[in-house]
């Protein structure tokens, strides 16, 4: 039989760099079953038999988020051999509330004291012994960080899962409190198995509604019951779960007072203090985060000579997937000789595209490498801190900040990057507008229209920057409306964990994880996409016959896009412009740049294309006008995202009506928009006749302003909490 | 009636009672503020609002509107 290891603790308390310490590459990731939290198992180094299990960062065991709800179910119904509980040294009082109540499990429990270099640094003292005693569990020192003492901590849990030994309970509660909890453990015993006694007692006493549910117990021993608990809250002039919640920070107050000999001055400012002042000050705050996001944004993606990623992605680009594979590729193909048709499908559908989207990764590992370092050293909570009260005002959280931004460069990382935000619902909003950000990959569109059309004016890409921003901020306030979305008190009670150090192997690990997941998306979706796109773009009816077709017009593509174009006549794409401009979105979910390149093929240029396909802009210009224009870009700037950013949707919604809702909004959306600036801009500037179009364009614009501005869904209080965490 | 809510900046004050109900209240207790415990209000974020407080040998970020439902002496 195995051993599994439960390890708890609260977040930023370094549950994670334990982990992996403890486990190594040894990891197995999955989803806790009905809720997306996320489930980790590992092996313990240099033992076959023992299973880390890793339980969500907690602050309590109470039962209003899943990540707590996952916790004690697991606790009570898995049975784990021992739990591993880590503590920050640096913030033992807030940390050993959830100790007390990990402890009342019954299960044997070490406590891990983490960060004591740190403590040791501040000169205070944690006398480990008496801490022990007084906790009725073992208690240890370690440092995640450095790796000190954190195999002798599992050790010590292995050896006393291996003895089932556990300490006595600490004396927790008193007075009336503990007479109540004594009476309930008598009239539940025999009803739960005995080590879990305390832990049901009290739960009982909380009128925790999970635990009244599980025992169904009858009215009368309720109402008995029920009578102890009024009589103690009558007593203490306070209600149950306040009564549980004082003592055992009384209790833990008076451990800590005996146990740890703090050097501290009271208000005295901490190092993490000092760096806030700066960080998080009235005039600074704002200034310093949009330098660091620029920062980040510069070296990742931008076009200077220290933008380590836009070097990868340029040689990627260039020399890897310009060159060596498509070189190395030709070589093997001529030397096995095949057919015209393969060597087309592997060179001009499978490795372009594959080699367009792979061609993000330097630049989608270094922003991964720069985010996770700012969410490691805890910069992240300052950034809610910070921003909380202007998104609040649009339906999101300060944390929706983020994602924004990294969206500008790639909306793929920028979808990863809102898994920080801690509420659901914040959460689903957030992954559903990113998306209008216009990303690295949409400026070639941009360059296009604004060059051809617009006398390469400026304001066209400031126009759709701006139109990206204000689809976020109408759809945060517009979404937030519905019931499935809504709920304004969402709290905001949130720590604002001490600065340190980032781990490098935490750092490393994230990032790698991120770039695998794109790399995996790429060889999936896009290669399948690829194949599908370029046998739809070759192949086609001419003359009657169908086979490869050199003239893109009798393309299959050509054909669906004639069939599909009447979709887009509200929005002004009619004539002969409009089946190309439909293949060119279709094409566009692949990667958005594939929209300039499509317009390359389907005007007939033959030579390489430059990025904004300035060859072809009289043909466009002359095909488009305006307005066209303009509502073809807007309707490609924020209509659904590539496959690479729907795949991130759906990883992070981790549900797949979600992901279609929120695709299917982004086009809705998109729609709407581009028929409201056609119809009606049409009719202002006098370039589209009155018709029914118009009308509708109006209606719609109507129930746009009505969604936005109707009163929407009270949600008239929280019943649950989405989720715990800062930070991580 | 003096809530958390109107302490100023710099100053500290010792938390009397809690109102509100369910979850929220359940976080906040859970997060330390109980009857009794001594809180100082280090700053208010740039925009006006939350406000950082220490308590218990940490920070906690916490909405004015949250912080009203805290009575202080």
């Amino acid at each position: 039989m195995d051993i599994r290891i439960a390890l708890a603790g609260n977040p930023n308390s370094g549950k994670t760099t334990l982990f992996n310490h403890l486990t190594g590459s040894n990891q197995y990731v999955g989803n806790w079953p009905g809720v997306t939290v996320e489930k980790k198992e590992g092996r313990l180094k240099g033992h076959k038999d023992v299973i880390i299990q890793d339980l969500p960062g907690i602050y309590s065991l109470s039962p209003y988020s899943p990540e707590e709800v996952v916790t004690r179910t697991y606790l009570v119904n898995e049975h784990p051999d021992a739990i591993l509980n880590i503590v920050d040294g640096t913030n033992i009082e807030r940390n050993l509330y959830l100790t007390t109540q990990l402890i009342e499990l019954g299960h044997p429990v070490v406590v891990a004291v983490n960060m004591i270099d740190l403590v040791r640094k501040t000169g205070d003292q944690i006398d480990l012994e008496k801490l022990g005693r007084a906790l009725g569990c073992v208690v240890m020192e370690i440092s995640a960080l450095k790796g000190e003492g954190c195999a002798e901590a599992a050790e010590k849990a292995v050896e006393l899962a291996r003895n089932h030994s556990h300490g006595e309970m600490p004396h927790v509660f008193n007075g009336s409190v503990e007479h109540a909890l004594a009476h309930i453990e008598e009239s539940i015993e025999g009803k739960v198995q005995g080590n879990y006694l305390r832990w049901y007692a009290i739960k009982m006493f909380e009128r925790d509604e999970n635990v009244r549910l599980e025992l169904s117990l009858d009215a009368q021993l309720i109402a008995h019951l029920e009578k102890h608990i009024a009589d103690c809250e009558q007593e203490l002039d306070d209600d149950a779960e306040s009564i549980i919640a004082d003592q055992r920070y009384r209790y833990i107050a008076d451990v800590v007072g005996r146990a740890v000999k703090k050097k501290r001055v009271k208000h005295g400012l901490t190092l993490s203090g000092k760096i806030d002042r700066i960080i998080t000050n009235r005039v600074l705050a704002l200034p310093i985060f949009a330098g660091i996001m620029y920062l980040m944004y510069a070296i990742a993606m931008g076009s200077y000579p220290f933008s380590i990623g836009t070097l990868g992605t340029d040689w990627a680009n260039d020399v890897l997937f310009g060159e060596i594979v498509p070189n190395f590729f030709d070589g093997i193909l001529t030397t096995l000789g095949v057919s015209g048709w393969l060597y087309a499908l592997i060179m001009d559908g499978i490795l372009a595209g594959v080699g367009a989207v792979l061609g993000f990764v330097p630049q989608i590992l270094v922003l991964s490498l720069l985010l996770s370092i700012l969410e490691d050293i805890g910069y992240m909570a300052r950034v809610a801190f910070i921003m909380d009260r202007v998104l609040r005002k649009f339906g999101l959280s300060g944390k929706s900040i983020i994602p924004m931004l990294v969206a500008t460069g790639c909306g793929v990382p920028g979808i990863l990057a809102s898994r920080t935000i801690e509420t659901e619902r914040d959460r689903k909003i957030t992954v559903m507008t990113t998306g209008f950000i216009p990303c690295g990959a949409k400026m070639p569109i941009i360059g296009l229209f604004a060059g051809a059309v617009f006398g390469n004016s400026p304001l066209v890409a400031l126009s759709a920057f701006l139109i990206g921003i204000a689809a976020v901020v109408v759809s945060g306030v517009l979404l937030k409306k519905f019931k499935a979305l809504a709920g304004d008190a969402a709290p905001f009670v949130m720590e604002l964990p001490a600065y340190h150090m980032p781990s490098p192997r935490n750092v490393a690990r994230t990032t790698v994880e991120r770039g695998w997941d794109f790399v995996k998306r790429a060889t999936t979706i896009v290669l399948l996409s690829s194949i599908v796109l370029w046998f739809l773009q070759s192949y086609g009816f001419q003359n009657g016959v169908f086979g490869a077709v050199e003239d893109n017009n009798y393309s299959l593509l050509a054909t669906m896009g004639k069939m599909i174009a009447w979709i887009f006549y509200p929005l002004g794409w009619m004539g002969d412009m409009a089946w190309k401009a439909a293949v060119a979105t279709v094409t566009g979910l692949i990667a958005k740049e594939e929209v300039v390149m499509t317009f390359g093929t389907l005007y007939n240029y033959a030579g390489e294309l430059s990025e904004t396909g300035d060859e072809i802009w009289a043909l466009v210009a002359q095909d488009f006008g305006p307005l066209r224009a303009y509502s073809f870009m807007i309707f490609n700037l924020l209509c659904a995202p590539c496959f690479a950013a729907m795949g991130a949707i759906r990883r992070e919604m981790n549900s797949g009506k979600w992901t279609a809702i929120s695709i299917g909004y982004m086009c809705v959306f998109a729609y709407a928009i581009s028929m409201i600036v056609y119809q009606l801009g049409g009719l202002i500037s006098g370039t589209a006749a009155f018709s029914v179009w118009t009308v509708v364009a109006a209606v719609v614009l109507l129930v746009l302003c009505w969604l936005v501005f109707r009163k929407g869904y009270q949600a008239r209080k929280v019943e649950r909490l989405d989720s715990v965490g800062a930070g991580k | 009636m003096r809530t958390l809510k109107d302490v100023p900046v710099g100053k500290s004050a010792v938390v009397v009672k809690l109102n509100g109900e369910g979850p929220v209240r359940r976080r906040i207790m859970d997060m330390g503020i109980t009857k009794g415990v001594e809180i100082f209000v280090r700053k208010v974020a740039p925009l006006g609002d939350p406000m950082e407080l220490d308590l218990r040998g940490y920070s906690l970020s916490l909405r004015k509107a949250d912080a009203e439902m805290i009575e202080v002496e």
